[in-house]
């Protein structure tokens, strides 16, 4: 797979074509289509708004506490859905695989880049409350575009990871979606940071050097609030640099371990 | 013809799976296998040491019965399947037709399936959209393309998705019998389709157990056997090859009774089937001579019965079926029944041999596939079924 070939005229083409056909099926058959993309992200932020606002005591001191939630809980669901895609990309194009020999990261790429164009207008409805919630916009909110771009490299690499290894063993679909209830925990996305600290500035700053959890965090701090917790503040210089380094090695790895075994992937799905 | 370049070149090529032996793409049996120090699977080797090269603009066919790795060879060489062993190697690029309508979405409209489709071909949206009255025209589905694919019937699917097909552009183009779809009409639109490429000196490999297409249209082809060359020859000989494989084949097979396929109440049997008091594995019969077919019956007690036959093709397709009048039989009897003059062509063919009790209450004993049969005959050629012994004359 050498770079020059992986945005070839015909590979651009087909992606296009794929995420295309990906998003028209999307809401194939429901009578708002497209409307729900951002429906879904205003629902969630009326049930956070009314639970934390109105029942629960957590977060009180932060700022702007339901758009800091709904960020991190769209961040998150763009994980999720970046990721399952992913994993089940492979093999639900077999029919695809089976009959015609193009790229197979191809596949990969465009269920992917759907859960993105997903994610980014879910950033708008964003936007849209933290105009609404009086949340001050800087030119420090740029920052979430390469933060987002960081985001979705991060998925990629564990799609191409998952993908390679459903197409042999079907029962990692399942083993990633309890891994993915477990870190959902693990990620600060309806607590705050402020609150972990409490107990153990050790766990606070074990939490941060997930990748998931620096990206969400510095997010939430460019875009909504400085009450926010970053791994900038708590963590020594060297592992600051711990995510990051994370995101590449699983990134390279997915797409050398993709790529050793995209060969067999007609004989396995 | 050997100075033209090469197109396509195949060298050594073998490729081989691993079937699992029980559904072991689970952890679970993956781990007890692992345990069990079992391999978990056995390999099948589909297609073993071949080699053949293709030159620019010929016309190639690659033959072989069912089974014979003609597939695995093909998605091989259109590099959805990686080699074991061996190399292929395409000059320029290929496009592999191993299915048509590759991608097609039953949820999406005629026209989004178009474009789906021709991306899939490596045509780009603007390309396609320059093309897309000419596909409907020639598919003749002007007013369903904004329809949902699902709501279209199995031949207008195809045709859409043919249209489509005829505009790839490449270097090698790869079909797989596209012609086994489709109704009359389609199949000639085929045929016409097969003539201009041929015409165009495009590259083609045609892969087909369809003996009359290579005739018509390659210039050299492969018969394949068990994975393995037989050879390259010219159409005839290609033809003959391929016919004496499929003998060794119907010979192969246990003139016995199939008992996969015998059922029946058994309130009488049939004990044994012969044609012309010969019992020879593989029967050849002459056309036009006598066949007597003789059925032997037993019985625990005295009983009216029926037989039926019937003679039918590779195809299923029955020519005849004559039943009997009742006869009362004894424990023992046989029952014959004679052709005076064999009108079947040349092929092979197969006998069914059922018996009834009277007035068809009962089906006491039926075989599917009691008896094979090859017919031969003289002169030719022999076109159709049934030689129905006309006499030609020419009138002043």
């Amino acid at each position: 797979m050498s770079l020059k070939n992986v945005f070839s005229r015909r590979n651009r083409i087909l992606l296009r074509e794929l995420v295309v056909t990906d998003f028209k099926l999307r809401y194939q058959g429901s009578a708002l289509g497209y409307l729900w993309s951002v429906l879904k992200p205003l629902f969630l932020f009326a049930i956070l708004y009314v639970v934390f606002e109105k029942f629960l005591r957590l977060g009180r001191d932060i700022e702007h506490f339901p758009v800091y939630l709904l960020l991190g809980t769209v961040l998150w669901s763009f994980f999720t859905e970046a990721t399952i895609n992913g994993l089940q990309s492979i093999v639900s194009r077999g029919d695809l695989i089976r009959k015609i020999n193009f790229p197979k990261y191809i596949i990969v790429l465009s269920s992917t880049v759907s859960a993105l164009i997903n994610l980014v207008i879910n950033m708008f409805v964003v936007l849209g409350f933290c105009l609404v919630n009086n949340v001050p916009l800087s030119m420090s909110a740029l920052w979430v575009i390469p933060l987002v771009i960081e985001l979705y490299v991060f998925s990629l690499g564990i799609a191409f990871f998952l993908a390679s290894i459903n197409a042999k063993l079907r029962d990692v679909g399942y083993l990633w979606e309890i891994f993915l209830q477990a870190a959902f925990y693990a990620t600060p996305i309806l607590y705050p940071l402020q609150m972990v600290d409490q107990f153990s500035h050790a766990a606070v700053q074990g939490i941060m050097l997930n990748p998931v959890a620096q990206i969400i965090q510095d997010i939430r701090f460019n875009l909504v609030t400085h009450d926010t917790v970053t791994g900038w503040q708590i963590l020594p210089i060297w592992a600051q640099y711990i995510p990051f380094a994370i995101i590449i090695i699983v990134l390279l790895l997915g797409a050398y371990y993709f790529n050793k075994n995209s060969k067999f992937f007609a004989e396995e799905v | 013809m050997s100075n033209k370049p090469v197109a396509v070149k195949v060298e050594n090529l073998s490729k081989s799976f691993k079937i699992p032996l029980e559904a072991s793409s689970g952890l679970k049996q993956k781990l007890i296998n692992f345990l069990k120090g079992k391999k978990g699977y056995r390999t099948f080797t589909p297609l073993n040491d071949v080699s053949f090269e293709i030159h620019k603009g010929d016309f190639f066919g690659i033959v072989g019965k069912n089974g014979s790795g003609k597939s695995t060879l093909l998605k091989t060489i259109a590099g959805i399947y990686t080699p074991t062993k061996g190399s292929v190697q395409v000059e320029g690029t290929l496009v592999p037709f191993i299915e048509l309508g590759v991608g097609f979405n039953p949820e999406l409209t005629g026209r989004e399936n178009v474009f789906l489709n021709g991306a899939l071909l490596g045509f780009s949206h603007d390309e396609m959209e320059s093309m897309y009255n000419e596909i409907v025209d020639f598919a003749e589905m002007h007013e369903f393309m904004d329809e949902r694919l699902k709501n279209y019937s199995s031949g207008m699917q195809v045709r859409l998705a043919f249209s489509i097909a005829i505009r790839a552009k490449s270097d090698v183009l790869l079909l797989d019998e596209i012609l086994a779809v489709g109704d009359e009409a389609f199949q000639r639109k085929c045929i016409d389709y097969f003539r201009s490429i041929k015409k165009s000196g495009q590259t083609v490999i045609l892969v087909t157990h369809d003996m009359t297409n290579v005739e018509r249209f390659c210039d050299r082809a492969l018969v394949l056997n068990d994975g393995k060359m037989m050879g390259i020859y010219e159409p005839p000989e290609a033809k003959k090859i391929y016919e004496q494989l499929n003998r060794v084949r119907v010979k192969a097979q246990k003139n016995g009774f199939n008992i996969e396929q015998r059922w029946g109440t058994k309130g009488a049997e049939l004990k044994s089937i012969t044609l012309n008091h010969s019992n020879n594995a593989m029967q050849v019969l002459k056309q036009g001579e006598p066949v007597t077919i003789n059925i032997k019956l037993v019985s625990n007690q005295p009983k009216r019965v029926i037989v039926g036959l019937a003679i039918y093709d590779e195809s299923g397709l029955v020519l005849s079926g004559p039943n009997s009048e009742k006869y009362a039989v004894s424990t023992t009897d046989d029952i014959a029944y004679t052709i005076p003059i064999l009108p079947l062509n040349p092929g092979v063919y197969r006998l069914r041999v059922a018996l009834y009790a009277e007035n068809y209450t009962e089906e006491y004993d039926h075989i599917e596939e009691a008896v094979i049969f090859e017919v031969e005959a003289d002169d030719g050629p022999h076109h159709g079924k049934i030689n129905l012994f006309g006499e030609w004359s020419l009138r002043k």
